[in-house]
């Protein structure tokens, strides 16, 4: 079983190591036809149908909106509906620096969100703190705060680097199960069960 | 200078004076100092404050006022401070220039000098339970005093004052934001016509708004603090990435004021490079912003038309810088790189299409019955307001104040260009918007001149010769340019180290949606909460360079 997506070929993928193994994974575990293509009918259709929530709180949002413009246009990949409400999105697209003061608003946005959801982490600032790190307000990344499925480096990004992190989310999602085997939404909450725990003082390994 | 030096000490006696620097310089003592800025600007019409400087002196505490008079334009400067350190205090002068209300708030948060008589002295940029004054010298930047807070942070529903009675006694007199039978709401941080992230707290009565109260720093990334542990070459990327639709021109800024403090001389060939750069970011922005204003009225075609004239200025930059956004092209004494081979090209090339395609938007959007409606005669700002609040750009030009730093005091090559200044006389949304869709003609204008100038350029040196090590001799300066949306402004202050890597001692970014932030609550006053939306995109601020 390959994960395909129509936007881009397999081979075009740079790092294709880590979704081969989540496929040889799936593989191991074994599911049952019915649960499986079940599972296959769920993941086509979010997968092609992704939702963002603009977060826009720097540089990366321009960026952002020129995807959104005529010239790249993410509708052509089922990336159009820019949601301002947590509640009507699938994925959150932080884009830019994320502050001591805007940690909170961003993790309760996150909790907003209605299950599937997905974090992407746009440009370093979001990434690592990027050229702010140092600095004594910003938070460097923001996995100490939500969890993330997909970094895109860049200061800004470039749209075909923006394409290339959704590509990738859409592969990931392709490989989710939602029926048998693990359940996706439960290992989620209990990261974040755990950053409540400690006053979000969870640091990276 | 000396003529006004005079008149100066005839105002008050006490005041010293320094003429060494690029302006004349007044140091006042904290008790002459509030009277003074009176008599400044009633008697000798400053009635600017360009900027407030807070600095961290070591033995004392201060500020450096930046004054302009907007008839002969003038610029003197006024060092105010105060040795104690534990409750170091100040003389408001929020009475005087309204533009100081927030000026001083933002002092207050990094430095913690209290303003006497001050209005509203809350913190602006940081956490309401913050520990320290983050630019002050010996602040303690560890992670035990201020960690990663993950709880919400409390709604400061009181204010605080401290009022001087005919005794010279200070007090803390305790103040109500919100009386209790006051509606408010909350706009923001999260809100898509903030365009960013910036949080109004509303007060209603029906529809009306009746103040409007701004909750800042929720992108305060602490880049003046940044920058006093960075070498100069360091420290260009930074102006960058505040107001990300100037990024030219405050880069340009910033290379500026670093050139006058060494002394250097910029090569005529990459001083063109350098104002052909700043135009196009300028139709760039203004594109932005036309697309912004007509998306937040529901004309999203509209905003695809701007986007698609935006790309091919994109394409200019990539080409030559390697980069769409965050260029780092201008570099201490000139360019990084000459440009592009077919960069005139592409510019005459963006022009033609630009210039013709202005006409499309304003038949798309301008007559429009609902954009007409929506803006005209709404969130009006008088001339003395725009000046009193110290704004600058296309926002005060549409209120009658022309202040243009490109004819005002020309830097770089714009003297030699023959352009207009837009000024407009309404004052209200429309009246914005209006002198951005003229600029971008004007822009175009100087783009094509300079496109021939050029050409015609044979000098091929594009970047002049500079030192390694970039030291800066002790000293202060100051330099302005005129960014997309209005006046910025850039202080250095060096203490002449002789060690490689010499760091600035303070570097203040005088931004101009700092400013801009500042009549969100006079413009909105009285109108309608959904005017709220129009206002707010037409003074069209960029959230990054508020907070900074």
């Amino acid at each position: 079983m390959e994960v395909k997506i129509k936007s881009m070929k397999h081979e075009d993928f740079k790092d294709n190591q880590y979704i081969d193994k989540l496929v040889e994974e799936l593989r191991a575990s074994g599911t049952n036809v019915v649960v499986g293509k079940l599972n296959d009918l769920m993941n086509w259709g979010v997968s092609n149908s992704l939702w963002p929530f603009c977060f826009g709180t720097s540089c990366c949002a321009i960026e952002f909106m020129c995807l959104g413009a005529a010239r790249y246009d993410m509708a052509r990949f089922g990336f159009e509906v820019a949601r301002n409400s947590p509640r009507q999105a699938d994925y959150i697209m932080c884009q830019g620096t994320i502050t001591y003061r805007m940690a909170p608003v961003l993790k309760r946005l996150y909790e907003q969100m209605a299950e599937p959801k997905y974090v992407i982490a746009c440009g370093s600032c979001a990434v690592s703190g990027g050229p702010f790190t140092k600095s004594y307000c910003v938070v460097k990344g923001i996995d100490e705060v939500v969890p993330v499925d997909v970094y895109i480096p860049g200061c800004p990004p470039r749209p075909e680097a923006f394409f290339y992190g959704l590509m990738q989310l859409q592969r990931k999602i392709k490989v989710q199960k939602y029926f048998g085997g693990v359940n996706r939404k439960e290992k989620l909450s209990d990261e974040l069960k755990q950053l409540k725990y400690c006053g979000g003082q969870v640091k990276k390994d | 200078m000396a003529d006004l030096k005079d008149k100066i000490s005839a105002l008050c006696a006490q005041a010293q004076f320094d003429t060494e620097g690029e302006f004349l310089m007044v140091t006042v003592d904290d008790a002459q100092w509030h009277a003074l800025a009176l008599a400044l600007k009633e008697q000798l019409h400053f009635d600017y404050l360009t900027a407030v400087v807070g600095v961290d002196w070591k033995e004392s505490l201060g500020c450096v006022y930046y004054l302009t008079n907007t008839e002969t334009q003038e610029i003197i400067h006024v060092k105010v401070a105060t040795t104690d350190r534990e409750n170091p205090r100040l003389h408001s002068v929020s009475d005087v220039w309204d533009v100081a209300n927030y000026q001083e708030r933002e002092v207050y948060d990094f430095y913690g000098i209290v303003f006497i008589n001050h209005p509203d002295m809350r913190r602006f940029f940081l956490r309401n339970d913050w520990v320290g004054y983050p630019l002050r010298k010996d602040y303690d930047e560890s992670d035990e005093l201020n960690p990663l807070r993950l709880d919400d942070e409390m709604n400061e529903d009181y204010t605080c004052k401290w009022v001087e009675d005919e005794n010279g006694e200070v007090k803390k007199v305790e103040g109500k934001l919100f009386e209790d039978e006051e509606y408010v709401i909350n706009v923001g941080p999260q809100h898509p016509s903030t365009h960013g992230v910036m949080r109004y707290r509303v007060s209603l009565d029906g529809e009306m708004v009746k103040k409007v109260d701004v909750v800042s720093g929720y992108i305060h990334r602490g880049i003046e603090k940044l920058c006093e542990g960075l070498a100069y070459p360091s420290t260009l990327l930074y102006p960058e990435r505040m107001d990300y639709m100037s990024a030219h021109m405050n880069r340009h800024c910033l290379c500026l004021c670093i050139e006058k403090a060494m002394g250097i001389e910029v090569p005529y060939r990459a001083e063109l490079i350098r104002l052909m750069m700043d135009e196009l970011m300028r139709l760039s922005s203004h594109l932005l912003s036309y697309g912004c204003l007509t998306m937040d009225q529901g004309a999203t075609t509209a905003f695809f038309y701007g986007f698609r004239e935006r790309e091919l200025i994109y394409d200019i930059f990539d080409r030559t810088c390697g980069a769409r956004m965050s260029m780092s092209y201008s570099t201490i004494g000139g360019v990084v790189a000459d440009v592009h081979e077919d960069f005139i090209k592409d510019v005459r090339n963006a022009c033609d299409v630009i210039e013709k395609n202005l006409k499309e938007y304003h038949k798309l959007f301008t007559g429009n019955v609902i954009a007409v409606g929506r803006m005209k005669g709404v969130g009006i700002l008088t001339k003395e307001q725009a000046a009193s609040y110290a704004i600058s750009g296309p926002s005060a030009r549409a209120a009658g104040l022309s202040c243009d730093l490109r004819k005002k005091q020309p830097y770089s090559l714009y003297n030699e260009f023959d352009f207009n200044e837009v000024v407009r006389e309404e004052g209200d949304s429309m009246a914005r918007y209006m002198v951005r869709m003229d600029e971008m003609v004007e822009s175009i204008k100087i783009l094509r001149q300079a496109c021939d100038k050029l050409e015609a350029c044979e000098d091929n040196e594009f970047c002049a010769k500079v030192p390694k090590l970039i030291k800066l001799p002790a000293g202060h300066w100051y330099q302005q340019v005129e960014a997309s949306r209005g006046a910025f402004g850039v202080y250095i202050e060096s203490d002449g180290d002789p060690k490689p890597f010499q760091k600035p001692y303070r570097m203040h970014f005088q931004t101009p949606c700092f400013n801009l932030v500042g009549i969100v609550d006079l413009t909105c006053r009285d109108n309608m909460i959904a005017d709220l939306i129009t206002i707010t995109a037409s003074i069209d601020y960029v959230i990054p360079d508020i907070d900074r």
